[in-house]
C-alpha cells in the first residue's frame, strides 16, 4: 500500500555477493537507487552510523531509515515495492517457509563450506571441504526441483528469494574456479544448476551487477596477498 | 479455531529453539500434538522430516513439514493472522527480524562460548557475552519488550535468554545479567518471563539445569 519514496540508497561494495543481492532485489523492482561505494578497509561514518551492530554492508537507506543483513533487506524490498516487478517470495505460506530455509541454508551452511576450501591447510582437509561443497551443491540440485516446479528459477519463472541468496555468489564461485580448476557447477553431477547458472547470470537483472570473473580473480588475488602480509606480520 | 490433529510438533523439552516455537502456537490458540525426541536415538519419522539437519524442533503441518524456528514462527504468523507476532509496517518488520538473526547469530555462540570454555578463555568469553547483552540493553531503552508494550518476534526469538541465561550463569558459575549494568535487558528478562503464555510454557528449572550440567561435563570432557 505504501509506494517507495523517492530517496534510496545502499551502501556497498561492488565485490561483495551480500551487496549483490540487494542490486538484483532492486532490480527486479525497477527501483532506482543511487549506489554509495565503500572504499575497501575504511569504514565510512555513514555506514558506522546506519549499521552500529555490525558495521557491515550492505545497509539499504530509505527514506533515511537503515536497514542491515542482506536477506533481511530482499524482504523489506519484496514488501515496500510488491506492486512492482516480479515477487521475490511467493504468496503462498508454505512455498515462502520453503524458500527462506534454502536460503538459510546457503548462509549457514552451505556457503561457509565453500569458504573452508581457501582455509583449508592440507591437501587432505582441501578435498574434504571440496567433497562438503558437492555434497551441498546434491541437495541444492534437488531445491531447485522442490522450489522451481519445472521452471527456471527456484523461484519459478522469475528469479526469487532463493535465486538471489544462492546466485549472488556466482562471481566468487566462477573466479575459484578458474584459480582452483575445481568445476562447481558441472552438467553431469547438477544439471539443473548448471543451467540455472547461466539463466541467472544472463537475466537482465543480474548482469550489470554480477563482476567479470577476470576482475574477481584478480581482486581474490589481491585479498590473499593482502592475508598473507598479514599473516606473516605477526 | 486453530485446529488440532494436523499440527504436529517434533521437540525435546530443554530445547529453547523447540520451546519458542511453542510460545508462539500458544499465542495463536492452535492445537498441536507434541513429539518428545530422545536426541542420541532419533525416530525415523524426524530423520525423514528433517533429513539436512536432523535436529528439532521440527513442524507438521497438514503432513507437510517445515524446519528451522524462526521459519516456522513466521509460517504460524502467515497462516494463523489473529493475535499478530510480526508488526504489519515493513520497517518495523525489518527491526523485528534484525533482533531474531542477533539472537541467533550472535547471542547463541556468545553463551555457547562461555559454557564450553575455562580459564583465560572463558574470561575473554563473558567479557565478550556482556557486550552482546549491552547492545540489546541499549535496545530495550525506553521499551518494555523489543516488540513494545506487548512481546512479538524478537521477543519470541532472544526470549531464551530471560530463562536458559541465568540456567547457564548456574551450570557455568558466572555473573553477566547484572541489572545495575544492564537496567533494561534485566527489566525485560523479568517482564518477559510474567507474560502468561511464558510463564506457563517453561521446562522445570532443576531439571534443566541438571541437564546442562551433563551436557557442559560431556563436552569439556570430550
Amino acid at each position: 500500500m505504501t509506494q517507495g519514496g523517492e530517496d534510496v540508497k545502499l551502501l556497498g561494495a561492488w565485490a561483495s555477493p551480500f551487496v549483490i543481492r540487494i542490486r538484483i532485489a532492486l532490480n527486479l523492482k525497477g527501483v532506482d537507487y543511487e549506489f554509495l561505494e565503500e572504499v575497501f578497509g575504511v569504514k565510512s561514518e555513514l555506514l558506522l552510523e546506519s549499521n552500529p551492530v555490525y558495521k557491515k554492508i550492505p545497509v539499504l537507506i530509505h527514506d533515511g531509515k537503515p536497514v542491515c543483513e542482506s536477506m533481511i533487506i530482499v524482504q523489506y524490498i519484496d514488501e515496500v515495492w510488491a506492486t512492482k516487478g516480479p515477487a521475490i517470495l511467493s504468496a503462498d505460506p508454505y512455498d515462502r517457509a520453503l524458500h527462506r530455509f534454502w536460503a538459510y541454508y546457503v548462509d549457514d551452511k552451505w556457503f561457509p563450506s565453500v569458504s573452508a576450501i581457501s582455509r583449508a591447510q592440507t591437501e587432505e582437509a582441501k578435498a574434504e571441504a571440496v567433497e562438503q561443497v558437492f555434497a551441498g551443491l546434491k541437495l541444492l540440485e534437488e531445491a531447485f526441483q522442490k522450489c522451481g516446479k519445472g521452471k527456471g528459477f527456484f523461484g519459478g519463472d522469475t528469479i526469487g528469494y532463493v535465486d538471489i541468496a544462492l546466485g549472488c555468489f556466482l562471481a566468487w564461485l566462477k573466479a575459484t574456479e578458474k584459480m582452483t580448476g575445481i568445476k562447481f557447477f558441472d552438467e553431469a553431477k547438477t544439471p539443473l544448476l548448471a543451467q540455472w547458472v547461466e539463466r541467472f547470470c544472463a537475466d537482465v537483472a543480474v548482469r550489470g551487477v554480477m563482476p567479470e570473473t577476470d576482475k574477481m580473480v584478480e581482486f581474490a588475488k589481491m585479498l590473499q596477498t593482502k592475508f598473507k602480509a598479514a599473516a606473516s606480520a605477526k | 479455531m486453530a485446529s488440532g490433529g494436523e499440527v504436529k510438533l517434533f521437540g525435546m523439552w530443554a530445547s529453547p529453539a523447540v520451546r519458542r516455537v511453542e510460545w508462539a502456537l500458544k499465542i495463536k490458540g492452535i492445537e498441536y500434538e507434541y513429539i518428545e525426541e530422545d536426541l542420541s536415538n532419533k525416530s525415523t519419522s524426524l530423520l525423514e522430516y528433517n533429513p539436512i539437519n536432523k535436529q528439532v524442533p521440527v513442524l507438521l503441518h497438514k503432513g507437510k513439514p517445515i524446519v528451522e524456528s524462526l521459519v516456522m514462527i513466521e509460517y504460524i504468523d502467515e497462516v494463523w493472522n489473529h493475535n499478530p507476532i510480526l508488526p504489519e509496517d515493513p520497517y518495523e518488520r525489518t527491526k523485528a527480524r534484525f533482533w531474531a538473526t542477533y539472537s541467533e547469530g550472535k547471542c547463541r555462540d556468545a553463551v555457547g562460548k562461555v559454557y564450553f570454555t575455562e580459564g583465560e578463555e572463558k574470561e575473554n568469553a563473558i567479557k565478550y557475552l556482556e557486550d552482546i547483552v549491552r547492545v540489546l540493553d541499549e535496545e530495550l531503552k525506553g521499551k518494555r519488550f523489543f516488540g513494545g508494550e506487548n512481546i512479538g518476534f524478537s521477543d519470541l526469538v532472544l526470549g531464551w535468554m530471560a530463562f536458559w541465561l541465568p540456567v547457564a550463569e548456574e551450570v557455568a558459575s558466572f555473573e553477566v545479567l547484572d541489572s545495575e549494568k544492564f537496567p533494561w535487558f534485566a527489566s525485560w528478562t523479568d517482564n518477559f518471563l510474567q507474560v502468561p503464555v511464558i510463564k506457563e510454557n517453561l521446562p522445570p528449572r532443576d531439571k534443566t539445569v541438571e541437564f546442562f550440567q551433563n551436557y557442559r561435563q560431556q563436552r569439556l570432557a570430550a
